[in-house]
């Protein structure tokens, strides 16, 4: 069993957090000038980076989301953020 | 081409084997090629066997960094079966399970394909009808499939849980008599062997650094053993291939995850079909050696590391031990993880990856070993000819941008 940090609650089981998405993402604005390609890649495309990565994960104990920076190849866990605005 | 006849066997056995050929040759790359493929698992080497067979194509390559079969193809439990719920995948695993029941001669190669049938099982009335759902589509689909009830699919599998008190108790499930399992290993070598033999160069050790192209073409690959120049790319490197793909500008809807998997001690023949449980998530054979080969759900943590976490296992094996209380005496012998390449649709991204020349095999995610011939069959057609068979074309990366996805997670309902 991997502990995971919440920002919020402090250290934890992995099993009380899920894997949003990866960190970055910007929802491309305004909608109706948006084409589809750029949609789809928004919504879908990825990198899935070996080594370094910033994702963003949820507590579901306390259902905050924030940022995580982990190495996706020795799983260490590199830093943890609250999401910009959202500090405690 | 070289053969495992019962006089060869008993030929060697009796000269202390020696003598045997290596199934296929050790080729060192050639600066050039008309067609190059990327990844030596089960998909790349069949690309590469269809491609030389029905193809007509003589200088091909396939480059692969370790060693044939060491991805997701040797590392996975073997089910084979097409019971899909849209018309799309059932076209596109039929056709692979058609191709398997006729590999082991098409290859002159034992695949050890043993359609011993496959039971989805459901706990729940609603389930039930999930199951009676998928079974009535299949037949539309012109596949066999069945509703089972509880009491034969106790019959088949005695050893399921049904006492009163049972968490899980079997109320029945979907039945396809076709599906099974084949040998892992065997199919990368026999698809090896046989690409061998029509010239095919197979290169392990070889890892792919760099995609090169030319003005929106691909030209070629840059690797460890020097620049090789190809006129056609096929990548067929699971979960590696998004980050081969960006260095041809090309994104992919993939997430990798580590899939695990279990076999235990040797037991004497307890389980003679396939069986997928769909309230646990486990799944389960019996292997001709008598262990059991386990397997379920993913990792729920993106990564590149081929290991397993422990809740997962604990998940897949508690689900075990509720189907099959008696299992619990049983000791694990060894368990192990493939890193897997995860589409939102769980369905495998087919086709022209965008830049000229450049083809995708990749996104099989955890049910990929079943598709092998196809998956094969399909990048060798689009590889040759530069356009899409039928069967692939609804499996195009454009269907993300057009909203045409074939959720067959949701449709299905399946683990792997
Ligand atoms: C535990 C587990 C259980 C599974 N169970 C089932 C099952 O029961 N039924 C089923 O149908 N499917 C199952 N699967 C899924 C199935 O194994 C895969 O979908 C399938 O094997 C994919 O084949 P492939 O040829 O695409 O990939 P792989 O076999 O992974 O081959 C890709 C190859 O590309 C090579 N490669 C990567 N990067 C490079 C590079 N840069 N240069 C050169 N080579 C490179 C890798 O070394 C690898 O050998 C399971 C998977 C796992 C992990
Ligand atoms: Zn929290």
């Amino acid at each position: 069993m991997q502990i995971f940090t919440c920002p919020f609650c402090g250290p934890r089981e992995e099993t009380e957090f899920h894997f949003g998405a990866e960190a970055g993402k910007a929802r491309p604005e305004p909608a109706p000038e948006i084409s589809d390609a750029a949609w789809a890649d928004y919504l879908y495309m990825n990198e899935a980076p070996r080594g370094r990565a910033r994702e963003i994960w949820v507590h579901l104990t306390c259902g905050e989301f924030f940022v995580m920076e982990r190495d996706t190849v020795t799983r260490e866990v590199l830093t943890v953020a609250a999401l910009p605005g959202r500090e405690a | 081409m070289h053969d495992y006849s019962a006089f060869a066997l008993l030929r060697r056995g009796l000269t202390g084997h020696r003598g045997w050929r290596p199934a296929w040759r050790k080729a060192r790359p050639k600066p050039a090629y008309d067609a190059v493929i990327v990844g030596g698992g089960g998909h790349g080497l069949a690309t590469a066997y269809y491609l030389a067979r029905r193809h007509g194509m003589r200088r091909i390559a396939v480059l692969e960094k370790g060693w044939l079969g060491g991805g997701n193809t040797g590392r996975n439990t073997t089910a084979v079966r097409s019971n899909y719920f849209y018309p799309e995948s059932v076209a596109l695993y039929d056709l692979a399970l058609r191709l398997y029941e006729g590999l082991s001669r098409e290859l002159n190669y034992n695949v050890m394909l043993s359609q011993r049938g496959m039971l989805i099982a459901a706990h729940t009335p609603a389930q039930m009808e999930i199951c009676a759902r998928i079974a009535n589509a299949m037949r539309l689909n012109s596949v066999d499939g069945e509703l089972m009830s509880g009491e034969a699919a106790v019959r088949r599998i005695p050893l399921l849980n049904q006492e009163a008190g049972a968490r899980y108790r079997c109320l029945g499930g979907i039945w396809q008599g076709r599906a099974g399992v084949a040998r892992h290993d065997a199919v990368a070598w026999g698809y090896a062997r046989a690409a061998s033999d029509l010239g095919v160069d197979i290169v392990e050790g070889c890892t792919v650094t760099d995609l090169l192209t030319e003005g929106g073409r691909v030209t070629g690959v840059e690797t460890d053993m020097g620049t090789i120049r190809a006129e056609r790319v096929g990548l067929a490197a699971a979960g590696a291939t998004p980050a081969l793909a960006a260095k041809a500008g090309v994104r992919l809807p993939i997430h990798t995850y580590a899939l695990q998997a279990f076999v235990s001690e040797p037991v004497k023949p307890c389980l003679d079909t396939v069986l997928l449980y769909l309230g646990t998530g486990t799944y389960l054979s019996q292997s001709d050696k008598g262990e059991l080969v386990i397997g379920g759900g993913l990792d729920r943590v993106p990564t590149h590391g081929q290991r397993g976490n422990l809740p997962a296992q604990e998940t897949v094996l508690s689900g075990l031990l509720e189907m099959f209380p008696p299992f619990g005496q049983l000791r694990l012998l060894r368990q192990w993880a493939g890193v897997v390449d995860v589409v939102p649709d769980s369905s495998p991204v087919i086709g022209p990856a965008g830049p000229e020349g450049l083809y995708l095999n990749c996104g099989w995610g955890t049910g990929g070993f079943k598709a092998i011939p196809a998956g094969g069959w399909l990048l060798a057609h689009l590889m040759a000819t530069g356009t899409h068979h039928e069967i692939s074309r609804p499996f195009d990366l454009g269907r993300f941008a057009e909203g045409r996805l074939i959720d067959e997670a949701a449709g299905a309902g399946i683990a792997h």
